[in-house]
């Protein structure tokens, strides 16, 4: 019996984390907006922000989702004037992704139109949501 | 060795795709070869993974992408969900790297040790399979965030070590 109990426990840790796994990713977490948080500077991105919201998407060379994320983000904003889509090589840009503490890829901050982060989605961000955090920002 | 040499990549250079579903399928057998590995403790299964791992990772193939290819895709009739093949080739490298350390911790008698280690490739290759679990997605950048870390602190410690002017 005591050879099985390794397995049972790697199975058991692992099942847990892929539960939450696929409970969180995708997901846009509102952040709460305070009076000392600053805006982003546009600068730093090489591109202006949309006028009512700007989607920032974190990418690297070693990850699927992130396609589908592109895919979808330009997509959605293509046909919208005064929302933005900007992507970012993360390992190129190390110092905004210390800065905004980017752990995993892809992430997308969504901005308001005064540039400030409202809410992030770590993962391929589903499409109602994203249209639900679009129409939120009217 | 250090991961981000070994596979240097552009990130939007012309990528070459694959069939998503090959990785997945090599992520399942995988997973039941290192299953039966830690249950039976056999080792020659642990050298067959290391060695699959060790194709996937440095080759782009393995005997599983063959045996996708092979015997399973031509079963299959839905459209060809296509991915970029790094990936699935930098989650080869990192079950290649937790392989072969796994090996060395067996051969040199820490089996313990060698089973702790295994346990992540497996875990690793089970997300992958059961919960279509990203590694390079969420690893990748933490190791690049980390090496420039410790360069940047190493620079900043060399500055110290100049004559001074």
């Amino acid at each position: 019996m005591s050879e099985y109990l390794p397995i049972l426990l790697i199975f058991t840790l692992a099942s847990a984390y892929g539960i939450w796994y696929q409970a969180s990713r995708g997901k846009v977490k509102a952040k709460r907006r305070r009076a000392d948080v600053n805006p982003l500077d546009a600068s730093d991105f090489g591109s202006d922000f949309g006028s009512r919201a700007t989607f920032i998407q974190f990418s690297s060379a070693f990850c699927t989702p992130c396609r589908a994320t592109r895919a979808l983000l330009s997509d959605i904003t293509a046909d919208l004037n005064d929302v933005k889509h900007i992507e970012v090589d993360a390992e190129k840009n190390l110092e905004l992704v210390r800065k905004l503490d980017i752990r995993s890829t892809p992430t997308t901050l969504v901005l308001d139109s005064d540039g400030v982060e409202i809410g992030r989605a770590i993962g391929a961000p589903k499409r109602d949501e994203i249209l639900a955090t679009i129409d939120a920002l009217k | 060795m250090s991961i981000t040499n070994v596979l240097t990549f552009k990130i939007n250079s012309d990528v070459k795709l694959i069939d998503a579903r090959g990785p997945r399928f090599g992520a399942v057998l995988t997973t039941l070869v290192l299953s039966a590995f830690i249950v039976t403790q056999f080792l020659p299964l642990l050298y067959w993974q290391l060695a699959v791992f060790t194709l996937g990772a440095f080759l782009g193939s393995s005997p599983y992408s063959f045996i996708y290819r092979k015997f399973v895709k031509p079963r299959l009739s839905d459209d060809v969900p296509t991915e970029d093949v790094r990936p699935p080739q930098f989650a080869q490298l990192v079950g290649f790297l937790f392989a072969i350390n796994a090996t060395i911790a067996y051969t040199l008698g820490a089996s313990t040790l060698g089973l702790v280690i295994i346990s992540f490739a497996l875990a690793a290759a089970f997300l992958n399979a059961g919960f279509n679990y990203c590694l390079g997605c969420e690893v990748y950048l933490l190791i690049v965030r980390a090496k420039s870390a410790v360069t940047s602190r190493k620079n900043h410690e060399d500055s110290y070590n100049l004559p001074s002017l």
